[in-house]
């Protein structure tokens, strides 16, 4: 589409956010190195806090680096889950075009878990510390403000109680979000786009209750087995010549009990997190989409109304097409990163589960049976 | 075991057929017909390929058979005949006696039964056994005639036996306690196991759902879209395969169900050694208790109360020559008495050893088919996680292609 104003001056496509972003497509390819990596973010060491007020659990979150932005090469902070939250909004707002990655749950929708469970917080503590690698590797939002403080600051409160007397940066962040405008017509691609994720997130939330049903079923099966195991051993006591080998189904059948359980915790604890995480990260995918669905709608609008007016030079439509372009050329940056990724996740998946198959095996070998 | 009927006959039950009838009420009923060929072996052995007689069975006249053996020799285990009707059904499985997996596994039970009395040394000579392989007509009423319905133990009789029985044999006590335990456990087991694979059925069937959504989520992906439809592919594959998996389990269920069956034929030989003890007890007592009276009327003294030996003193008593008489009686019930005590006494202990001779050669086929049956159902277990293995390794090569 030809984007010229009405008096044939051409806009402006070559903003320098386009020149930034061919820059930063080049850099995403680097991160894959980690010999390049000048950013290295860790979380671990969750420690539970109890206050007059609140119990809650803080995480050690340590920064290795040599980039100028920081000014030591090492750093080490404790901080909690609303910390992160307060990180995700603040990046939302000031890069309103971003994908941003997704946190954990805030609250278990399950009801019963208990949040200070060891399982728990170590899935909460891979999540985040999944959250800020992400952060790390993405070559604009590892070089946020707030990402720094977030991870150099000493008292992060006192910095969040700054930021909030601010609300002149609230101001532009509004704009983005309350658009009011009505899109006519999405681009074709970014159409596609949105049926995509639309999809995606169905498939995945699918995948996800056919693999609880399966670990559902799992833990069935075991019920019944930690029965049939000891039948074999009552029977061996009844007999003289046949209680070695029947002692021996036994134990075997004990052992595959074992390994079955573990296979169902790892599925638990490796594979469904990752499948919501997924599924989050595809519902802020849209959203971004729909934010770039305003913005385009906003442009197009204003757009008319200047052809309608004939005025000089809006300066508005500049900055929406600025957003319009980085939007397109991070939506795609972001997704190949997502391919590569998912790629490399459901191996780490099924290397798992061959694992657990593997380990199943070897327990049924053991069946001294002569 | 070398004049076995079994090296000597080939012996099979090939087909099953359904049939219409009529019964002995004239009322119209379905039933199944097994064949049952033999061919002489020794024949084979010259080069000459022998004939194959054959004729067709039904179940009830299996049971027949087995009836007949199980009276004519009470002191032998006679193997048992597959289950009437299907018990310790998973959900899958069909409880219908016509269904034809239920008709097919009774086929080869019913084999397996002939084999198996084929190859007892002592079963196999029977000549009701060997006409019923090989005489097609004539056959039910040639066993009838033999009258063994009449030499059969009430039910009732043995019951009462095993309750007041005093010194049966101690290892026979053992062996019922056995029989008893065994049952116990392998019906337990049995019932387990079928939970287990109803589980273990519905585990495999649900990863089919994998299958489905990875081919629809392919049609929306670029590069990963080959490699999650083959993965789905394996899924697929993966669900299919417990099918043929449970239908070899099936097989050793029906393996522990005969040792099911087999501890009642040894509770029946238990029971058989009760009665003739308790037989033997009551004809002791019986004699012990005329020897006294016979004294108590020699001696005129009464050491034992008696209605007899009351009324006596309240009526008056006998003259001298009723009490002779009385006397005469007794003594010829006591020669009488000592002689079938004698002849119950070789009977019983006849029973015992040869009871015991075949009870020892029972362990022996029991240890030696179990253990078979346990190192199967290992391999079984194995071929199981093989196969699941090689499922996910494929599953895991498509997803690395992605």
């Amino acid at each position: 589409q030809d984007l010229s104003l009405p008096n044939g001056t051409p806009v402006d496509t070559s903003s320098p956010a386009s020149s930034s972003s061919l820059l930063n497509r080049l850099q995403l390819d680097d991160d894959l190195d980690v010999e390049t990596r000048d950013l290295f973010v860790t979380v671990d060491d969750p420690k539970k806090h109890v206050c007059t007020m609140e119990t809650y659990i803080t995480y050690r979150v340590t920064t290795k680096t040599t980039r100028a932005e920081f000014d030591l090469p090492e750093y080490s902070v404790r901080r909690r889950y609303q910390d992160f939250d307060w990180l995700r909004n603040k990046l939302e707002e000031s890069q309103p075009t971003h994908l941003i990655p997704p946190l954990p749950e805030k609250f278990v929708v399950k009801g019963v878990v208990d949040r200070f469970s060891e399982e728990f917080v170590e899935t909460r503590r891979k999540a985040l510390d999944k959250f800020l690698k992400r952060i790390t590797d993405h070559p604009v939002l590892s070089f946020n403000e707030h990402f720094n403080v977030f991870l150099t600051a000493k008292d992060l409160n006192a910095y969040k109680k700054q930021g909030m007397a601010l609300l002149s940066k609230m101001g532009e962040s509004v704009k983005y979000v309350t658009g009011g405008y009505k899109l006519r017509n999405r681009p074709l691609e970014f159409a596609a786009i949105g049926d995509y994720l639309d999809t995606f997130s169905l498939k995945l939330g699918t995948i996800d209750r056919i693999a609880q049903r399966i670990i559902k079923e799992q833990l069935e099966y075991l019920v019944e087995l930690r029965e049939y195991g000891p039948v074999y051993s009552t029977w061996g006591g009844l007999e003289v010549e046949l209680s070695e080998p029947l002692e021996g189904v036994s134990a075997c059948i004990g052992n595959c009990c074992t390994a079955l359980e573990e296979l169902s915790e790892d599925m638990t604890e490796d594979f469904l997190p990752v499948l919501r995480e997924y599924i989050l990260y595809a519902e802020s995918m849209k959203n971004v989409l729909k934010k770039r669905d305003q913005v385009q709608a906003e442009y197009e609008a204003k757009l008319e109304a200047v052809a309608f007016k004939r005025e000089d030079r809006p300066k508005v439509p500049t900055d929406v097409e600025k957003c319009q372009d980085r939007v397109e050329c991070f939506n795609a940056d972001l997704k190949a990163d997502m391919e590569r990724w998912q790629n490399n996740k459901r191996q780490d998946f099924r290397q798992l589960l061959m694992g657990m198959a593997d380990k199943n095996i070897q327990y049924y070998e053991k069946v001294c049976v002569t | 075991m070398e004049d076995c009927l079994a090296k000597k006959m080939e012996i099979t039950v090939s087909e099953a057929e359904k049939r219409t009838g009529r019964n002995a009420m004239n009322i119209q009923e379905t039933y199944t017909a097994y064949l049952i060929e033999t061919r002489a072996v020794e024949s084979q052995i010259e080069g000459q390929c022998a004939p194959v007689d054959s004729l067709w069975r039904r179940y009830s006249e299996f049971e027949l058979l087995r009836n007949y053996l199980s009276v004519t020799y009470p002191h032998i285990v006679v193997p048992p005949l597959p289950e009437k009707r299907a018990d310790f059904v998973w959900h899958k499985l069909s409880a219908d006696n016509m269904d034809p997996d239920f008709v097919e596994r009774r086929r080869i039970g019913l084999e397996n039964f002939l084999l198996r009395v084929a190859s007892h040394p002592v079963l196999c000579q029977d000549k009701i056994f060997y006409a019923f392989l090989t005489q097609e007509g004539g056959w039910k009423e040639m066993v009838n005639e033999t009258g063994f319905q009449l030499k059969a133990d009430s039910r009732l009789k043995a019951l009462n036996a095993t309750f007041r029985v005093k010194n049966p044999d101690k290892r026979f006590t053992e062996l019922k306690h056995y029989s008893d335990e065994l049952q116990s456990v392998i019906s337990h087991l049995l019932r387990v196991r079928a939970r287990v694979a109803d589980r273990l059925y519905g585990v495999y069937k649900v990863h089919g759902n994998y299958g489905r959504v990875f081919s629809e989520w392919s049609a929306i992906e670029k590069e990963m879209g080959d490699g999650l439809q083959s993965a789905g592919h394996h899924m697929d594959v993966y669900a299919a395969s417990i099918d043929d998996i449970l239908e070899e389990e099936e097989h050793y269920a029906d393996q522990l169900k005969e040792y099911l069956f087999y501890a009642e034929a040894l509770r029946a030989v238990c029971r058989k050694h009760e009665l003739m003890q308790y037989d033997l007890e009551m004809a002791a007592q019986d004699l012990t208790s005329k020897k006294q009276q016979c004294e108590e009327l020699a001696t005129g003294t009464v050491r034992t109360f008696s209605l007899k030996g009351m009324t006596s003193k309240l009526f008056g008593q006998e003259t001298p020559e009723q009490r002779e008489a009385k006397i005469k009686v007794l003594e010829e019930q006591i020669q009488e008495g000592e002689e079938q005590l004698k002849s119950k006494n070789l009977e019983g202990r006849d029973f015992v050893k040869s009871a015991w001779a075949d009870i020892e050669r029972f362990k022996e086929q029991k240890n030696h088919d179990l253990k078979e049956a346990l190192i199967s159902y290992a391999v079984m277990q194995i071929s199981m996680c093989k196969k699941g293995i090689q499922v996910w390794t494929n599953a895991k090569e498509c997803f690395s292609k992605m």
